[in-house]
């Protein structure tokens, strides 16, 4: 069933590329792994939104579906990543990924 | 009705700045979850209630608490609030804020010169059709997703055990 | 019986791994008498050998060819060589010649060589020459002949250095192994264009495919100026003669054996063994003669001004082979081979007689410090002198016959005077002077400053030898071989006899003129006339070439020291190393730099959208 109400297709975009942007800049500016974490989050959830919108748009299920494989994907992700931080921190004993550059050419 | 879109969109964008400039973790934290609430209640608008529920369950509910979890393992006190004020220099982050400005800037650009079909009209799609779709043309994706976390719980399990990293070093192997 | 032939060449082969590999079985240096046994016996053998063939089967018939097939060397498309022999009656004359002469001088080896350290060594590299000699003259096909030739040019290489402690020799064996390698160059080139043209190296299927009807002459000028180029770098002809008069810093009897009977003579051989070729074109054959007229020349006058006996002997050389090309040039084939067959004998047996005084004289080589040794080494003098009057053609000796031939020779193909009979004939004069030169100053006259201290260091293995050559020598000139099968017979004509007169006159006009100036002259020898500097000097080939090419050369390579290709890839090293550098400086592990240039590839990759 349609909804006239709804805000424009542009708008949801234009959100998502905001909030995309803002994780990236999160991600490029932040040098505590836990921020930066939560800046991948925040990337993430803009990509989802993106499909949300669009399988709206379409008037189609896949958008929604997507969006729970993003979940999904989101889910294993942190989990992984956390326990990588835990590793990092015991080894390291800080959370500056700077401190992580033993892999350099 | 567009008027709350407009309110929740710039909450959520509000919030989202707060965590990539926030310094104390928790708060950052806080202001996340208020951020994906808000999309919650934008995919609400969008006609899309079930990823609404699941953005709340899921996302603001698991997945932060995870990352709380962590963040009270690690307990670093409130020497990081200090430690956040020294990385956070104006010099390390407007090079970052200006390059996603200009990826922003790019992305507009490309939306407002798309072809967008003019009709503005969205669907409601309910749990029913999405169920359907995920069980039935997805349903080896969704096996796939399985495997995926799975892998994400022998591999967050096997990482996260405190190796011995000294012989001399007697921290308990978990 | 033919089969003994394929054993000829086998058996210095033998000889020389025998003595190469006689260290893997036995701790001790094997006596002299084992390695004389040994060097000695098998060249023996083979001269037997070769005798035995050669009357059994080639003396009542003329026109016989053997052929033996060993192996197949390569098949390649359809360039089939085999190591095959092919021997007709000019092969078993240089086989007479190379087993013959080379057995006498090998036995004489084992007297001259007795005080030598290197005794194995010296009959290993002998028995190794003898046998790629063999191979070169016995090949069917153009590229054994190749393989011949390279291999007496490394022997050469390798004896002309024997006493290589002294850098001198060293310098003297680089000097001809290079030389020569011009020569051989042109001759590898001449080699593909033959085989470009005609789709064979087989020499008996090369003189039959000439006969066909579209020939292109011009290939068989060019194939035939290139095979003279290497004829004239092993043969020490004009313009690579330089070598040899430096290849003296070998021991004697090489230089009888290598650079004067067989390996110098080698040039002769393919010119005569390719003649069918050489028929075709006039150019060529012009070429041959006049090079072989202005070499003998050259070298007839550079040998008068000499001081060292061995250097007269290697000019002397030089100009009797001068005197093989003109007669290969006229078309006097059997008279070439006839004329080296003869110059075999008396030069190997001038050689071996300047061995006997220069070892009489304990390894004293100037002429001018000797004299008046007829007293003291008379049978030394008396080889000596059979061989000089060999050299200079006096009548009814074996050089008159031969060298008499060549100049009727010349005189016929031109049907009177011309420039190469009238060459020839001052040839024969100057050869005259300078035989007859190096004999009065050596013995006889005064004493010089050597020969007081001279004791006969002949022994009977030296002395043997020497009398067997000087036999040769006196009568060779009835040995005249039936080489008619081979080359076509021409027929003979009459000549006046005043071209017979000056021919015998002018050899004993320079016994005169050497008699006048040099019996009397002072010993010091030190003033030369520039003249005489001049010819001393070779006619100053060696100086031009240095300053011609070994100059140039040298500041060529001096310029390229640093080797400017090698640089080349040097470079394109070191810029690979720089980009290396550049590109893992941007590897720097900064988790956040890689986003960063991640957001930057985006931010450009977007840029192209927006623009388009």
């Amino acid at each position: 069933m349609p909804i006239e109400t709804a805000p424009g297709l542009e708008a949801g975009v234009l959100l998502a590329s905001i909030l995309f942007c803002l994780g990236l800049a999160g991600l490029m500016m932040r040098r505590n792994v836990i921020f930066m974490l939560m800046s991948v989050e925040i990337c993430t959830n803009a990509a989802a939104l993106m499909f949300v919108v669009a399988g709206a748009h379409w008037g189609n299920a896949d958008g929604q579906v997507m969006f729970i494989f993003v979940v999904t994907l989101a889910a294993a992700e942190v989990a992984i990543a956390l326990a990588l931080v835990l590793q990092f921190y015991h080894r390291k004993h800080t959370v500056d990924i700077d401190q992580l550059n033993e892999l350099r050419g | 009705m567009n008027f709350i879109f407009y309110i929740t969109a710039a909450i959520a964008v509000a919030a989202t700045t707060m965590v990539i400039f926030h310094r104390n973790a928790v708060h950052a934290l806080l202001y996340l979850v208020t951020s994906l609430l808000a999309i919650a209640v934008i995919f609400y608008q969008f006609g899309a209630p079930l990823a609404a529920a699941l953005e709340v369950i899921i996302y603001a509910g698991a997945i932060m608490v995870l990352i709380i979890f962590v963040i009270m393992m690690l307990n670093q006190g409130d020497s990081t609030v200090v430690q956040e004020q020294a990385w956070l220099q104006p010099r390390t982050w407007i090079g970052p804020a200006l390059l996603s400005a200009l990826l922003l800037v790019q992305l507009i650009l490309l939306v407002s010169n798309g072809q967008i079909s003019s009709t503005q009209t969205f669907h409601y799609i309910g749990p029913k059709q999405v169920g359907i779709a995920l069980f039935s043309h997805y349903v080896l994706a969704v096996e796939l997703a399985s495997m995926l976390l799975l892998a994400g719980l022998v591999g967050a399990f096997h990482l996260a055990r405190r190796k011995k990293i000294n012989p001399g070093e007697s921290s308990n192997a978990n | 019986m033919q089969g003994l032939l394929a054993w000829v060449p086998l058996l210095p082969l033998i000889g020389f791994l025998t003595l190469v590999a006689f260290p893997l079985f036995n701790r001790h240096e094997p006596s002299q008498r084992t390695v004389a046994c040994i060097g000695v016996g098998s060249i023996g053998i083979a001269a037997l050998f070769t005798a035995i063939v050669a009357i059994s089967v080639f003396w009542k018939n003329p026109s016989e060819i053997v052929n033996i097939a060993l192996w197949q060397w390569m098949l390649v498309d359809n360039l089939e060589l085999g190591f095959n022999f092919y021997i007709d009656w000019l092969t078993l004359v240089m086989l007479m010649v190379i087993t013959g002469v080379g057995f006498l001088i090998h036995l004489y080896s084992v007297g001259y060589m007795r005080e030598d350290a290197d005794f194995r060594r010296y009959f290993a590299y002998l028995n190794l020459f003898v046998c790629a000699m063999l191979i070169l003259v016995m090949a069917d096909n153009l590229v054994l002949l190749y393989l011949g030739w390279e291999g007496v040019g490394l022997c050469s290489y390798l004896l002309i250095g024997f006493w290589y402690k002294e850098p001198a020799n060293g310098a003297a064996a680089q000097k001809a192994f290079i030389v020569t390698r011009i020569g051989d160059t042109a001759m590898a080139i001449g080699l593909f264009l033959l085989f470009y043209e005609f789709s064979t190296l087989n020499i008996p299927q090369l003189t039959a495919a000439i006969d066909g009807p579209d020939i292109n002459n011009e290939v068989v000028t060019v194939a035939c100026l290139l095979l003279l180029g290497g004829a004239v770098g092993k043969s020490a002809q004009l313009p690579l003669q330089t070598w040899l008069p430096d290849a003296m810093a070998g021991p004697t009897p090489v230089s009888a054996l290598i650079h004067a009977a067989t390996m110098v003579t080698a040039g002769v051989y393919l010119i005569a063994r390719m003649h069918p070729l050489y028929l075709l074109s006039e150019t060529a054959m012009t070429t041959v003669a006049f090079v072989g007229a202005l070499t003998l020349l050259l070298a007839g006058f550079s040998a008068i001004a000499q001081s060292d006996i061995k250097r007269v002997l290697a000019y002397s050389t030089i100009s009797q082979i001068g005197y093989m090309f003109l007669a290969l040039g006229v078309g006097a084939w059997s008279g070439a081979i006839f004329h080296l067959i003869t110059h075999a004998f008396f030069k190997a047996l001038l050689f071996l007689s300047a061995g006997s005084v220069i070892l009489s004289l304990h390894h004293e080589q100037n002429i001018f410090s000797m004299g008046g040794l007829y007293r003291k080494i008379p049978l030394t003098f008396i080889c000596f002198t059979i061989g000089c009057a060999c050299l200079a053609a006096l009548p009814f000796t074996s050089g008159f016959y031969s060298k008499d031939h060549i100049l009727l020779s010349a005189w016929e193909f031109h049907q009177g005077i011309n420039i190469l009979w009238l060459a020839g004939i001052l040839g024969a004069l100057v050869t005259g002077i300078y035989s007859f030169r190096v004999l009065f100053l050596v013995f006889l006259g005064r004493e010089g400053s050597a020969s007081s201290h001279c004791n006969d260091a002949n022994t009977p293995v030296m002395t043997i030898p020497l009398c067997i050559l000087a036999l040769l020598a006196m009568i060779g000139g009835l040995l005249a071989p039936p080489l008619q099968a081979v080359f076509g017979s021409r027929p003979d004509e009459d000549h006046s006899a005043w071209i017979e007169g000056v021919a015998i006159a002018m050899p004993l006009i320079g016994l005169a003129i050497a008699w006048k100036l040099f019996i009397y002259q002072k010993k010091s020898g030190e003033k030369r006339s520039s003249i005489m500097q001049f010819w001393f000097s070779g006619w100053g080939f060696d100086w031009l070439y240095e300053h011609l090419l070994v100059k140039p050369f040298k500041s060529l390579a001096k310029i390229n020291h640093n080797d400017i290709i090698d640089n080349l890839y040097k470079g394109t090293a070191a810029l690979s190393r720089q980009l290396n550098a550049l590109l893992s400086s941007s590897q720097n592990g900064q988790v956040r730099w890689y986003l960063a240039t991640f957001a930057v590839g985006s931010v450009l990759f977007l840029a192209l959208l927006v623009a388009l």
